[in-house]
């Protein structure tokens, strides 16, 4: 672990991403309304159901991210090629 | 409607299952392995590459129960119905950071279960038994809430009695035991087909023919159409909806049949790969859920024709009675066969899950150490036929409300072996006597608290420093146990020095 400690740490922030959609679903006072409503959709409901391709869009640069470190050569040969 | 069979469905619902049945005991030939080796049998030989497991881990959470009980949740009480939502929006990320760590460190090791990893991990016998157990019984009420799902949709149908059930059951029952997990990954690939085509036929269809979105909201109840708010000294439904939904995405993963599908895949990046792309079936079930609104806004509840069904199954009939009502008679068999063989997909992997726990944890460790491997498939097989016979009688001798109460206390139960395995993945210094304590703990106040509720609901109100939070009673219990298994893992620490038998090291996991 130590050896690839800045690798890591570079793939570490990236991780913050992953707290944004609890962060939004928490955030619970803010979208528990229903204006604005689109399309006749409350706001209660569209706001969660847009966090659902927004939450896979942030895992994205997360997943590039740890590809690139492990082209990078540190995971390769340990079982974690496809 | 009620009276008589609808025969258009009925006939396309029996081809389409038909059609399932057959490709179930040929996908025994498909990516042939020797099924009579555990590894082969009960994880599909570990060699599921993306797509597979997209259509595996599919099926295997979003099952025919969420299918039918989300939208009746909706119909019934409301926004509240709709934490599905955050839930699954919760799942991905924790399954992108954490279970590319068990994967790795089941295949150093040969892991099949949790419990193979906690015993490997913590080297304790004991605490291996409990996940195990725990594993067990809390799947089994999840395997009997299948049935009803394919037992809402015969009735919709129509057809009366139990033998219909009793057939598929059979069925299943039979190419689980001959093909094992690949019997479920295969025809997970029809049930997703059939979902989507359902789902985006009603989305499309439904909202139209009820003059459009605005005036299906309408209908709702205004009280009901957001979460009633909270205030300074009581949180209100807002932290029982959150907590709701957090407590079950920290769930999910830790059920064995979710455990089984992260452990079929061929390498950690498919994994990966699947948080990214599987929140596509998210977005399916939160339009399912909308499906709920939909039937309010169709007036099924009051329709004479539909009156025996919500009778006999109260709010979980609102699916199957708007699309008898909206949908041709045809498409009504493609929709409910996706239903019931969405019920089929889940149940055998939770059955094969069920028998991997009892031949590992069980069978091996306590009755037959020396059992060979091929000895031990075979236990796993008979195992998956007891597993769903003890389902199928649940729901045929047992009143439908034990089932879904025991499905309840499962999750309650399920996430008190959180400490062990998740946080296991990362350190070894929680001591296995402490988890053992935190996990009794959990168990305990989590049971309580439900039983306080009269087991119909897990929403148990804290009061906290003259706050009253109500809050999942799952969270609140793993709260307990993670303080217990802290503490007492200090304290155990300093009397043991801190000695370990732990058989994997910290490289086995990236």
């Amino acid at each position: 672990m130590a050896a690839n400690g800045r690798r890591r740490g570079s793939v570490r922030l990236v991780h913050l991403l992953l707290a944004v959609p609890f962060a939004a679903m928490i955030a619970i006072g803010f979208y528990n309304r229903t204006e604005p409503a689109f399309a006749g959709i409350p706001f209660f409901y569209w706001y969660q159901l847009l966090w659902i391709p927004l939450g896979a869009l942030l895992l994205l640069p997360v997943y590039l991210a740890e590809e690139r470190a492990r082209n990078n050569g540190a995971d390769v040969g340990k079982g974690d090629r496809a | 409607m009620s009276a008589g069979i609808n025969a258009t469905a009925s006939a396309v619902f029996i081809v389409l299952f038909g059609a399932v049945t057959i490709l179930g005991f040929f996908a025994a030939r498909w990516r042939r392995g020797d099924l009579s080796q555990l590894n082969e049998w009960g994880l599909g030989g570990r060699r599921f590459g993306t797509i597979v497991t997209w259509f595996l881990l599919g099926g295997d959470l979003y099952t025919a129960y969420t299918f039918v009980a989300v939208p009746a949740l909706m119909f019934g009480a409301g926004a509240i119905g709709f934490f599905a939502v955050p839930y699954t929006i919760f799942v991905y990320p924790v399954l992108f950071a954490v279970f590319p760590r068990l994967w790795s460190v089941a295949r150093r090791h040969g892991y099949v279960t949790a419990a193979d990893f906690v015993r490997g991990r913590f080297g304790n016998h004991t605490l291996a038994l409990a996940i195990a157990v725990t594993g067990i019984v809390a799947t089994m009420p999840y395997i009997a809430l299948q049935l009803v799902g394919i037992e809402v949709v015969i009735a919709g149908l129509g057809i009366h009695g139990e033998l219909p059930l009793v057939i598929a059951f059979v069925i299943l029952a039979a190419y689980t035991y001959t093909s094992g997990l690949r019997a479920p990954a295969m025809i997970a690939v029809i049930k997703d087909l059939l979902i989507y085509i359902t789902i985006i036929a009603a989305v499309i269809f439904i909202p139209a023919e009820l003059g459009g979105f605005a005036k299906i909201f309408a209908a709702v109840d205004p009280a009901k159409l957001t979460i009633a708010a909270g205030n300074a000294a009581n949180w209100g439904g807002e932290s029982a909806y959150v907590t709701l939904a957090l407590g079950s995405a920290l769930a999910l993963f830790l059920y064995p049949h979710a455990v089984t599908g992260v452990l079929s895949s061929s390498s950690r990046h498919v994994i990966r790969r699947n948080a990214v792309v599987l929140p596509a079936y998210s977005l399916a079930l939160g339009l399912i859920a909308l499906l709920g609104y939909m039937a309010l806004a169709s007036g099924v509840k009051d329709m004479p024709a539909y009156a025996d069904g919500f009778a006999r199954f109260g709010a979980n009939y609102a699916v199957p009675a708007l699309f008898l009502q909206m949908f041709p008679g045809w498409f009504v068999g493609v929709a409910f066969a996706a239903i019931a063989i969405g019920a089929l997909v889940p149940a055998a992997i939770m059955s094969i899950a069920c028998a991997n726990l009892f031949t590992r944890n069980i069978y091996k460790e306590y009755i037959n150490p020396s059992v060979s491997g091929a000895g031990e498939s075979q236990v796993a097989k008979i195992a998956s036929l007891v597993v769903k016979v003890g389902a199928l009688f649940f729901i045929l001798a047992l009143p439908q409300s034990y089932a879904i109460q025991l499905q309840l206390l499962g999750g309650i139960w399920i996430i008190q072996t959180l400490p062990s395995v998740l946080i296991g993945l990362y350190t070894r210094w929680l001591n296995p006597w402490a988890l053992l304590a935190g996990w009794a703990s959990g168990i305990g106040a989590g049971t309580a608290m439900a039983a306080s509720l009269n087991f119909k609901g897990s929403i148990f109100a804290l009061h906290i420093l003259g706050v009253t939070i109500p809050c999942y009673a799952a969270l609140s219990a793993l709260i307990l146990n993670v303080t217990v298994s802290a503490v007492l893992s200090f304290v155990f620490n300093l009397a043991t020095r801190g000695a370990r038998v732990d058989a994997t090291g910290s490289a086995d996991y990236i």
